[in-house]
Formats: structure tokens, sequence, C-alpha cells
């Protein structure tokens, strides 16, 4: 994990939404692809089956230009949500420098929520990334459905963030909520800069 | 940094939230030093903390005009620190605060961290309460909120006030609206202030915000606003607040610059790190005495710099400096100090510095293990040398000393030299030296050359034994027998052996100073005659028989009848033997030696001489030493006359 190369004055930060299938991973990729001018952005690769589902992984590179001499560019992952694709989401997650952790607010798909985030500490430790240490933010999508439909942030809190991690409420469709855990992640995984250099 | 001359006590509006706080900020500001001393005052953010800072400043001045106040936030007063360890001037910058009466420091809370800033700033506290100066400070939370504070800078804050400022209340964020709207000269319709009021704002400046946009809208729209319509205008229909979790009803345009400008302060704040750690490593070298010209060039440099490495690699010379100079202490006391030892950019300097010192510190040359008593064949020619050499074996320094052996070339001096030497060896705690005279000489001439005489002479004055070789080629050499004058001197007062060689005895060596002549007849003057012809079959047998089995008693009868007037003669002719019976294919015979030695050429002297000469045969054992032995052992003439003329 390069991430600040001080030779090259580059910063590249591997940014990776992980999350159960149907989440908003994609979503959130294609939210911010709309909104970051085309000179920033590189061409959105989304992997895709014939109903949506991801089948590879999305990848949306966005160039944030010269920043403090650096030029900086982060690099934005989703892995495939749906279980068996397994093998994917554990190369997609090699070299991450932080992990946006998408979970679907639907009372139904807490279970899901939960084997995905077991899910996710399984490969993070068999990457070797520290789970204590790495920058990790959850988004709990969906909020915008109707109240008897979704559990509230404190709920999903409790059921999924046993580390405290920062989390945040989100509607990805519409965008709410997704520069919000953009920027978060960004700030964690900027402020390890200087741990970073080792 | 100047006080903002509308940052006063009386444009300050006091409510319940900020009553005791304000209270105590005046009366800091009337008698500072005296009463709260320091002051921490906490907030969040847009409460007035600023404000009140700069308020006690304007007061204190009103107060007694002559009062000296400092206001700065914890960023400048970072960055002057930094500034004036950069230009090597940290006196300078404590000296700064020495005469301020009131000193006001904003945002203290990014002192998160900050060992060396603490540290500071604790030092700079206490300083400034033993004068009773007054110290006012701002921070964004109470102090044992801030991460990695100082236990210290806690239990200081606490001793003097610590007092925070709530959210307004209704009445008085309808009273600051008010103020604020006077002073715009703006009038607004019977209940819109209230209405504005109405909702909590976060802090006074989000709400002196929403005043601004009334304004605005006011001053274009020739309705008067109403309560209704200020509140639709701030989207707070339906009783929303401003601060109110959910998302708004639309995410604003361009979230992307917005993204893009949180990432940049984000990250100019990371990478202007490095500026700090290279100015706390800066101050901890200074600090230990390391010139630190390395780092602060870093310091000076635009763009950012990898400082993790930079830091490192200078702390590993300092590291590498340390053990250095440790090393050299415990060589020599005095070399230990200098300069170089303290300046990381002069490693090489300091190697090479602790280098010259271990040379001198290495034991000079000692004896060659081939040469032993065991490989030593004595005779009457040399019974006298051998006992006498195996008595200085055994009791250095009590027997003879010195012990003079004294013989022409080849006759087995230098053996006899190094096989005492080796018996020397063994005792403990012996450092022998044992080297030619030459040898003696160049290194002395390199020592000159370098100005290490004095390591020079203290390599030889810690040896327990001194065997030279060949004096005689000192002869003429003034200084160098003037060292070796003073060495034995030394040695001999110590009763440590001394063993010396020449051509001839001491009297018959021209240019051998009298001093030294006399201190060499004072011991034992052995001689060593050429070989006689017990100790040439001797010899001849146990070196033919190293290489040929054993010879039969024909053959080294006619080799010992051979005229030869030394070892080395005697071991020429059974190196010429061997290497014809090689050439033959055959043994060596005595017919084979009469042929070769009555033939072809008939010994004489001169073959010695040839021998000599040529420098080029060499025994198996290894008797024959060098080609600069046969030089020097049979002095050319034309060479006497370049030392002289030198």
């Amino acid at each position: 994990m390069s991430l600040v190369n001080f030779t090259t004055r580059e910063i590249t930060c591997k940014i990776v939404y992980y999350g159960p299938g149907r989440s908003g991973k994609t979503t959130n990729l294609q939210y911010i692809f709309g909104r970051v001018p085309e000179d920033r952005r590189g061409r959105m690769v989304s992997l895709a089956t014939q109903t949506d589902r991801t089948l590879f992984f999305d990848f949306l590179p966005l160039e944030l230009g010269s920043i403090s001499g650096f030029k900086t560019r982060f690099q934005l992952y989703t892995v495939p949500g749906q279980v068996y694709y397994n093998a994917t989401r554990k190369l997609v997650l090699q070299g991450s420098d932080g992990v946006v952790f998408v979970a679907d607010s639907q009372a139904r798909q807490l279970d899901e929520n939960i084997e995905s985030m077991q899910n996710l500490h399984a490969n993070l430790l068999e990457q070797g990334l520290d789970v204590r240490t790495l920058p990790v933010i959850l988004q709990y999508n969906k909020q915008d459905l109707p109240p008897e439909l979704i559990l509230t942030p404190a709920e999903l809190d409790e059921a999924l963030n046993f580390r405290a991690w920062p989390s945040l409420p989100a509607d990805a469709i519409n965008g709410h909520g997704v520069f919000e855990t953009l920027k978060a992640i960004a700030e964690g995984v900027l402020r390890r800069l200087s741990e970073a250099r080792v | 940094m100047e006080l903002n001359q509308l940052f006063r006590f009386d444009t300050f509006l006091v409510g319940a939230n900020n009553r005791l706080a304000v209270t105590a900020a005046r009366t800091v500001a009337q008698t500072p030093g005296t009463a709260y001393n320091p002051l921490f005052i906490y907030s969040a953010t847009g409460l007035g903390k600023t404000h009140i800072l700069m308020a006690i400043g304007q007061q204190a001045k009103q107060v007694s005009p002559g009062v000296v106040v400092e206001y700065l936030t914890l960023e400048e007063f970072v960055e002057a620190f930094h500034a004036a360890v950069a230009a090597g001037q940290s006196d300078a910058f404590r000296n700064r605060f020495v005469n301020v009466d009131v000193l006001l420091i904003d945002d203290v809370q990014f002192l998160t961290h900050r060992r060396e800033m603490q540290a500071e700033l604790l030092r700079l506290i206490g300083q400034l309460q033993e004068t009773d100066r007054q110290i006012v400070l701002s921070s964004d939370r109470p102090p044992s909120e801030i991460e990695g504070l100082d236990e210290r800078l806690v239990s200081g804050f606490a001793g003097g006030l610590i007092v925070d400022i709530g959210r307004p209340d209704f009445e008085t964020r309808l009273a600051i609206l008010r103020r604020r709207a006077d002073e715009r000269g703006a009038d607004f319709g019977p209940g819109v202030l209230e209405a504005v009021a109405a909702f909590e704002s976060a802090n006074v400046r989000e709400l002196l915000g929403t005043l601004n946009r009334l304004v605005a809208f006011q001053a274009v729209n020739e309705a008067p606003l109403t309560p209704e319509s200020a509140t639709a205008l701030l989207g707070w229909e339906g009783g929303e607040p401003p601060a109110a979790e959910a998302p708004s009803p639309s995410p604003p345009a361009d979230e992307f610059s917005d993204f893009l400008s949180d990432v940049t302060s984000v990250l100019t704040r990371q990478v202007e790190e490095w500026r700090r750690r290279v100015a706390e490593a800066v101050m901890r070298w200074e600090g230990e005495g390391y010139r630190t010209a390395r780092l602060e060039t870093l310091l000076n440099a635009e763009a950012p710099v990898n400082s993790e490495s930079s830091i490192r690699d200078f702390e590993r010379d300092v590291e590498r400096l340390r053990e250095l100079e440790a090393e050299m202490a415990a060589m020599d006391a005095a070399g230990a100090g200098q300069a170089v030892f303290r300046d990381p950019d002069l490693v090489a300097d300091a190697e090479a510095l602790v280098q010259r010192a271990r040379e001198g510190l290495s034991p000079p040359p000692g004896p060659s293990a081939l040469w032993t008593f065991e490989e030593y064949a004595g005779g009457e020619s040399n019974k006298l040398a051998l006992s006498a050499a195996r008595a200085a074996g055994e009791q250095p320094g009590r027997r003879y000393n010195p012990l003079v052996l004294v013989g022409p070339a080849g006759v087995g001096k230098t053996h006899l030299l190094h096989a005492i030497g080796n018996v020397l060896a063994k005792g403990p705690g012996a450092i022998v030296a044992c080297l030619s005279a030459q040898d003696f000489l160049d290194e002395l001439v390199q020592a000159i050359d370098r100005d290490r005489v004095d390591p020079w002479r203290a390599r030889y004055r810690r040896v327990t034994a001194l065997l030279l070789d060949d004096v005689h080629l000192l002869a003429g050499k003034e200084r160098s027998q003037e060292e070796l004058f003073h060495l034995y001197n030394h040695m001999a007062a110590g009763e440590r052996q001394l063993v010396f060689t020449l051509h001839a005895p001491p009297r018959g060596v021209p240019g051998l100073d009298d001093r030294l002549i006399s201190r060499f007849e004072g011991g034992l003057v052995a001689e060593l005659a050429p070989p006689d012809r017990v100790l040439k079959q001797a010899l001849i047998r146990r070196h033919l028989a190293l290489r040929a089995g054993e010879p039969d008693g024909d053959l080294v009868d006619y080799l010992a009848a051979r005229p030869a007037d030394s070892v080395r003669a005697v071991l020429g002719l059974v190196q010429r033997l061997l290497g014809a019976a090689d050439a033959r294919g055959s043994t060596p015979s005595a017919a084979l030696a009469r042929e070769l030695l009555e033939g072809a050429a008939p010994p004489t002297p001169r073959t010695s001489v040839s021998l000599r000469a040529s420098g080029v045969v060499a025994s198996p054992t290894g008797l024959v030493k060098s080609h600069e032995k046969f030089v020097w052992s049979w002095p050319n003439p034309a060479e006497r006359l370049v030392e002289d003329l030198s």
C-alpha cells in the first residue's frame, strides 16, 4: 500500500465500497460520477450482469489535481455483494486505504448486513489489513424508505458498529449522504498520511 | 495579532449562557494576574470566545494604558515558535513573552498530541505566573477533553478558572438579533426577529448569518418581511430547525467542489505536519548539542519533503557519532568532545578521526610464528646467543636487557629474534613489537607525515617487549635514533625486554648514536658466528629430510664441508641441489652435489653474494624473509648516497 509517493509527489487513495448485495454501493459511485466535472473523472468501469448486479467490480478514478504539491488521486471501487463472489471481493480489497461499508437499512436485510460485515472482517484479516487502524465508514443507506420498513441509524449502529466507526445515514439514490460519506472516508484516509510515511 | 476594535465588552451581549465567563473575563481585564490565572474559556465554535479574549485585551489597556497585551492563536504561537527554531533563535521566542502583561491564546485545542508545544506552553505559563502576568486561553473543549494534553497542563489550567460559554437562550438570541439589526439600520416588522430567534441556532455566528440573509432580502424587496415569510425564506417551514439532522431537501449543487476543498484542507494540514515534526526534531537535537543545519535546511523547503526518512537518517548519524565519541573517549579522553562529534554532517570525518586513533592503538607488528626455537638449529657457533635468547624469553627484562644479537647476515639473528618474540608473546597481557628497524623508520616517517607522531609513540610505549631487527639500518637517521632512545629508556625503566640485532658490534656501526651504543653495551652483546661444521650438518640434514627423506651421510658431510659463511648460504646449497635433483628426476646424492658444485659452478663466496642480491631464493620453511633484507644487508653505496643526501 503506497499511499504517498514522495518521489513522484503523488498521493493515491484506494477506497473500497463494501456491503451486501443491492445495498447501493454502485449507486454511490454513480452519483459521485454524475457530480464530478468531466476533466476530473476517469471512465467509470462497471462490469454488471443483465439484471444490474455488479458481477466483478465498479471502478471510478477521481483526479483531484495538485494539492500541497501532490498530484492527488482517488480510486473508488465497489465489490460484488453477492455471497458467492468472495474471491473477487478479496481481490478488490487488496491494498485498499479505506473502506466504506454500505449497509441496507431495511429491517429484513439485517442478516445480510451482518453477514457482509463478518465477511469484511474475515477478508481484511486475510489481506493483512489491520481492521483497528484501517479507516472505515459505515453508511446506512435507504434511510428514505418508510420508517416502518427500516432500522434507524442508532439501531443499525447497535447491530453492526461494534467498532464504533463513524456512521452516516444516506439515501444514495437521491444523493443524500453520498458526498458526506466520501468526505468522511477521505479525511480518515488522509489523516493516516503522516502515519503511513514510514 | 492586533486586537479587533469591535470586540469589546460593551459589544458583547451577556445572557445566562455566558454570564460567568464574561464576569470572570471582566475581572481579569481589570486586575490582570491577580484573580483567575490562567483563565480558560471553552465553548463550541461561534459563541464568542475570541470576542471575549479580545475584549479582555481592550479593557486591560483601557484600565492601564501601559499594559502590554499580546493576542495570538495557537497556530500563530506554533508558527512563531517554529520560525524561531528555524532561525536558530528559540531563545528570542522565549524572550518575546517575558514583557507581556496579558497573554491571550486562542484555540488551544490544537495542542492535541503536540508534546513539544505543550512543554513550551507549560514553561511559558509557569514563567508568566511567577511574575503575576495574566494568561487567558480559549478552546472548543475543556482541557480534560483535549487529546494527548500533558497532565501538568490540565492541572495547571484547573489551578486558575475554567469556564464555558453555552448556547444563547431565546432572550439572548433575540437581543443579539435586535442589537445587530439596529447596528445595520435594518427595521423588521413585528414578530420577525422573534420568529428567527425562536429557532435554536447552533451558535451566534449562524444566527448573525441568518440575520444577514433577512437584511439582504428586505433590501431588495419592497414588501416588508413577516414572521411567516421570514421562516419560509430561511427554509424553516414546518417548524424544522436549521440544525436538524435529516438531509436537506436537495443536496447542494456543487458537491464535488465542496468535497475537493474539504480534501484540500485536510491534506494541507497533514502534509504540513512534516514541518512540525522537523521543527521538533531540531529543538530536540539542538538541545542535546548537535548541529541541526541539515534539518533546518528542510524547514526552508517550499514543497513537502520526506521528513521522516530525513529525520531518521539524521538520528542514525547522531547515533553513530555517539558510538564514535564513546569509542574515542575510551581511547583518548581529550579526543572526545571535539566539534566533529557534534555535527551529523561530519560523520565521515569523525569515522576517520577515530580510525586514526584506532591505528595508533593497534599493536605494532609482532613476531612471525614461523620462527621458533624449535626450528632453530643450534651449534657451537651460536651457543651463547641461543642460550641468552632462551633466557631473555624465559625471564623477560631481567636477565639480559637489552640483548643485542650481533653477527653477519644470514647467521640466524632474525630467526632468533622472532623466536624470542614468540616466547614473550605467550606471556599474559603481552604486546610484543617485533619488526625490522626499516619498518620502524618507515612508520615514523609516515607518522610525521600525518602529524600522528604522538599516537605512534603511544603505540610503542604500550608494548611489553621491543624486538628490533637490523638496528644498523638506523645509522645516520637521527630522528629515528632519537625516538628509539626515548623508547628504550621508557622500556628499560619498566623492565621490559629489549632485543636488537646488528650486523656488527655496536661500536663497529658508523652513524649509530653513542647514547644507543652505550646502552646496547650495557646489556648483553651476543655474537653469532658463521655456522660451524656441526651446525651446518644439522641444518643440511633437516632441510634435506624435509624435501627428500633422510639424506645419506656422505651427502651431508660433503655439503657441510663446502665453504659457506652463513646459514643462508648453506641453505642455498641445499636449494640448488634439490632443484637440480628435481630437474633430473633423481634423488639428491653426494655425486650429484659434486657434479653440480664442482663441475658447472664451483662454489665460491660469490655464490652467496649472488644469492643475496637476487632475493628470489626462499626455503620451504620461509627462512628467507624478504627481498628487502638482502638489499639492506648488502649495502649498496649508491643507495647510501641517496639516503645521506635526503
